[in-house]
């Protein structure tokens, strides 16, 4: 095709735009920076063997034109303030612009970490309250806000059953999952140094029959996401933590899916032990194209003395920190984890409060069980069931090959951000809708409606579907391609030269 | 009251109704009665908008911050400052409210400024890949350490690292490699507080040197020896830059044959934050590539020739490899890297290196003030850059409470973590202190030292 032809199908307000390096003009300063006061120079400081001769390859481009040019990559971008973002098991709810404010109060974003503990009364207060409202909504004695993401939560959660073992002299070296769990299970079980167990399912869920056969004196315990990754709530949840329990082990539950539960139902009462929750999810922090997002950790009292360091805790009329904790699995991040992002999920819980946390959840779950009703007679659901926060299909029934990948980029045409897709593994070409509490109906019936149009044009004009999608900066990118012959860097693909 | 949900109580009727049962109670009818909370959470009923964002700048007021007060704390987060064109660009919610870019043609604009971040990363280390962030130094540090295990062939010995590494850092990497079969061993700093040559030269075999240059002390480390030892032992050496700021003004580690360079890029326009979020930056050689942690953008074109960004090498990560991936990483800090990209877009070469040279130029003034002086001393003789560590000769975690009653975050008391160094205290010159205010600060350090 055509430079021109391409042109033409992005629109007239979408740009081309080069990579920062490709702007560079020498001589240019986007910002300018005070010429040193002495004019002493490098090399008469340090010496000359650890000055700089390499050329320090950064682009030269003066502010406009770098305002312009992240202005531009900006457009490129779908995101939740443009419209409807169903990526299952992701929470993609409306991020509320009062978080964003209180967050960037000097107050808290010049606060350095170092500080003397009466600097920072306001910043130990927020961390103090933040931790025990989740541990209200969850059900857990003590919650760490530390980890900074889903994952860093779940590493926390299986260093803590480590822990907890190696303190009681138990050699426990496996971890059950699911085989409807996310990769970061598996994942951080191993990094903790745990054997991993695939456990299958039955209807979609865990059964206590399943696990039975498993269970020993190797066992340390079981990942178990709940609602898990089909949108399910695991009915024998309690079955199972008993039957844990009694052969000496631990349950954890991955929490990524807390947004169907709020003021509904807590962890902590089905008898799980260790959970991490994600703020990026459930209270609305934004997900900023890859994080930075929270992954608070919650525990019952057995497993608080392990929990990492430090702790703020309340004495008298002020908060301190605790590090003084012989048995913590120790330091998880360079300081105490992401504060700013704290202070938006804090944001959020006082203006949801109670009430507020269980209409979202309630919400949620309408929502998702509405797209559920609406698409069942034309998209393949693998379970009967009502579901909780999100809904998953199949492209099993499609026909002329048109794919899930293919009804995914198709949705892009028509507006909306695409599901999550081939998770869970389990379910063939998997299409999984989280709408969230969020959106209106409204707008849940323009996405029906395009999903419903997506299976008639499957139908009638495959190709265009298989071709899509038509109406982005890029048509379909070749992924193989660019796994095979990695270029990673401006210039790359060879090692950058001195 | 307005949360943030759109449905009016007529639509929730007709929803029902399209699904099918009478009341949203029956969608929840898949959790046992007996699991159901039976009351309502204990917290308080929601606030309007004013009282919510009245309570929290309660809060924000209720800390000290560098805002307020003279501060020359630095240990592993400095005080720089952030051009406005940084905030005012993140403010754009096309960046702040996507999710990772899995679906490539609907986010051309993150992956394109991942893929940017990269290069700038690997121009500054001197390395040929970068990965798209992790979520600080410090588990940076940890995930070069556990990354070095896979690169060693046949790996075996303690993972060495020096005193000289950032303290939290050497935490993170212990809770990280608790449970892994190699040894930590710390390689000693000398008197002039670089790393101990002759003690490295003693090493046997060994996984991993891990050296943080400058270190935690502020000190340059010799880094053409150390380069030159690892190479000759075969060893991986590894090397963490906590104050990414110096790599414009020192030759890279790249070019002395580091494996892995990892570290904390905060300087580059994120604030200090308590913390968090900050940036973990992580780069390697290209042979390494496939061992690497992290998210990784590639260029592509699309069908029609146009060049496009990916995220590539998936099979490297926990959603495809799980159990035997590189790390569980999934969420990193991308929107800190896309601030610092913005940070070093605005600078550029030669601001950057400019500012470099001004914080070089304000930290040697504060030696100079402080080898005139006649009650404080420098507790090492190597050159530094921005930082270094100052002996009071008195306990220094008093002193800094003395000054922080007068106003003043005079820098980082080291007994917590060094006791034998009880007397001395880390301090941070950049741009944001003049001489004026370091003349201020040597002369409240000399009124509390004795």
């Amino acid at each position: 095709m055509s430079e021109e032809k391409i042109w033409r199908k992005r629109g007239s307000m979408s740009y081309e735009e080069p990579l920062i390096f490709e702007k560079s003009v020498p001589g240019q300063e986007g910002f300018l920076v005070a010429e040193p006061e002495d004019k002493v120079g490098p090399e008469k400081i340090i010496p000359d063997k650890l000055v700089r001769k390499s050329e320090l390859k950064l682009p030269e481009v003066g502010e406009q034109e770098v305002v312009r040019h992240y202005s531009r990559l900006s457009t490129w971008n779908y995101s939740v303030d443009h419209g409807f973002y169903p990526l299952g098991s992701c929470t993609m709810k409306y991020n509320p612009k009062l978080n964003e404010f209180t967050a960037s109060l000097p107050g808290f974003g010049a606060l350095h970490p170092e500080s003397p503990e009466h600097f920072s009364q306001g910043m130990l207060e927020l961390w103090r309250r933040l931790e025990d409202a989740l541990a209200e909504i969850c059900g857990m004695d003590a919650v760490t806000i530390q980890p900074c993401a889903g994952a860093h939560g779940e590493l926390c959660g299986m260093l803590l059953f480590r822990a907890y073992f190696d303190d009681k002299g138990q050699k426990r070296n496996k971890i059950l999952l699911p085989d409807t769990a996310h990769g970061t299970n598996p994942a951080s079980a191993a990094l903790a140094g745990f054997e991993v167990v695939e456990v299958e399912t039955q209807n979609g869920l865990l059964t206590p029959e399943h696990i039975k056969p498993h269970l020993d004196e190797t066992v340390a315990g079981l990942m178990l996401t709940n609602p898990n990754t089909l949108g399910l709530f695991e009915t024998h949840i309690a079955k199972i933590a008993e039957l844990i329990h009694q052969a000496g082990g631990l349950l954890y539950m991955d929490g990524a899916n807390l947004n169907a539960l709020m003021g509904i139902a807590r962890p902590g009462d089905m008898g799980v032990d260790v959970m991490q929750m994600n703020l990026h999810k459930t209270f609305s922090t934004p997900h900023g194209g890859g994080g930075p997002g929270s992954g608070p950790v919650a525990v019952k009292k057995i497993l608080e003395p392990y929990l990492p360091n430090p702790r703020a805790v309340k004495e008298g009329g002020g908060y301190r920190l605790d590090c003084n904790r012989p048995k913590s699995i120790g330091r998880l991040t360079g300081w105490y984890g992401n504060a700013l992002v704290w202070v938006k999920a804090f944001t959020y819980i006082l203006r949801m409060g109670s009430e507020g946390l269980k209409q979202a959840s309630e919400l949620a779950v309408l929502n998702a069980n509405y797209i559920r009703a609406k698409l069942k007679d034309h998209y393949q659901i693998s379970y009967p069931d009502s579901c909780m926060h999100e809904a998953v299909f199949s492209d099993k029934e499609f026909p002329n090959e048109v794919t899930t990948m293919d009804i995914a980029k198709r949705l892009i045409d028509y507006g909306f951000h695409p599901p999550t897709v081939y998770f869970p593994l389990v379910i063939h070409g998997a299409l999984m809708i989280e709408p969230t509490e969020t959106e209106s109906r409204a707008r849940l019936d323009e996405f029906i409606s395009a999903l419903l149009t997506i299976k008639q044009e499957a139908q009638t004009t495959p190709e265009l579907v298989k071709g899509a999608p038509h109406k982005t900066p890029v048509a379909r990118l070749d992924e193989v391609n660019a796994a095979r012959h990695p270029v990673l860097c401006w210039g790359g693909g060879t090692p950058l030269k001195k | 009251m307005g949360f943030y949900f759109p449905h009016t109580q007529d639509e929730i009727k007709e929803m029902l109704k399209e699904i099918g049962v009478s009341s949203i109670e029956d969608l929840f009818k898949s959790i046992p009665e007996e699991l159901r909370l039976k009351r309502e959470l204990k917290m308080d009923k929601g606030l309007a908008e004013p009282k919510v964002e009245a309570e929290l700048e309660r809060l924000a007021g209720a800390n000290k911050t560098g805002k307020d007060i003279l501060s020359f704390a630095g240990g592993g987060v400095y005080n720089h400052y952030v051009p406005r064109a940084v905030d005012y660009l993140l403010m754009r919610s096309e960046f702040t409210t996507a999710y990772t870019p899995y679906q490539p043609e609907a986010s051309q604009g993150t992956l394109q400024a991942i893929f940017e971040y990269q290069s700038m990363i690997t121009a500054l280390t001197g390395m040929e890949v970068a990965n798209a962030s992790m979520y600080d130094g410090g588990e940076s540090a940890a995930e070069a350490v556990l990354m070095a295990t896979r690169i060693t062939k046949k790996p075996q010995g303690p993972i060495l690292l020096s005193q000289g590494l950032h303290p939290h850092y050497r935490r993170v990497i212990e809770t990280y490699t608790k449970h892994i079969q190699f040894e930590k061993k710390t390689v000693p700093i000398n008197a002039a507080g670089q790393l101990d040559l002759d003690a490295l030269k003693k090493e046997s075999a060994a996984v991993c040197l891990v050296v943080q240059h400058p270190n935690y002390f502020g000190c340059l480390e010799q880094m053409d020896e150390v380069g030159a030892l690892c190479k000759e032992k075969g060893l991986a050496l590894i090397v963490i830059v906590c104050e990414a700021l110096s790599l414009a003004i020192l030759e890279p580690p790249g070019s002395f044959g580091a494996a892995i360079v990892a570290g904390e890029a905060q300087s580059f326009g994120i604030r200090p934050s308590f913390g968090g979020p900050l940036l973990g930056f992580f780069a390697s050689r290209e042979e390494h590539v496939r061992k690497m942690p992290g998210r990784l953008v590639g260029e592509t074109r699309d069908k029609d020739g146009r060049r496009g960004f990916v995220l590539t090498l998936a099979t490297r990560e926990q959603h495809i490899r799980r159990a035997k991936a590189t790390s569980n990483i999934c969420t990193n800090h991308s929107l800190m890297s896309l601030t610092a990209s913005i940070y070093l877009s605005l600078l550029g070469k030669n601001g950057l290196a400019k500012l470099a040279a001004v914080n070089l130029e304000r930290a040697n003034y504060l030696r100079k003030k402080i080898e005139a002086s006649k009650k404080l001393k420098l507790k090492f003789s190597a050159p530094v850059f921005n930082e270094m560590t100052v002996k009071l000769g008195t306990d220094a975690e008093k002193a800094c409470a003395e000054l922080a009653k007068q106003g003043m975050l005079a820098g980082v008391p080291l007994k917590h973590h060094f006791p034998e160094l009880s007397d001395c205290i880390l301090v941070a010159a950049t741009e944001m202190t003049g001489k004026k205010e370091i003349d201020t600060l040597v002369e409240k350090l000399e009124a509390v030292a004795r």
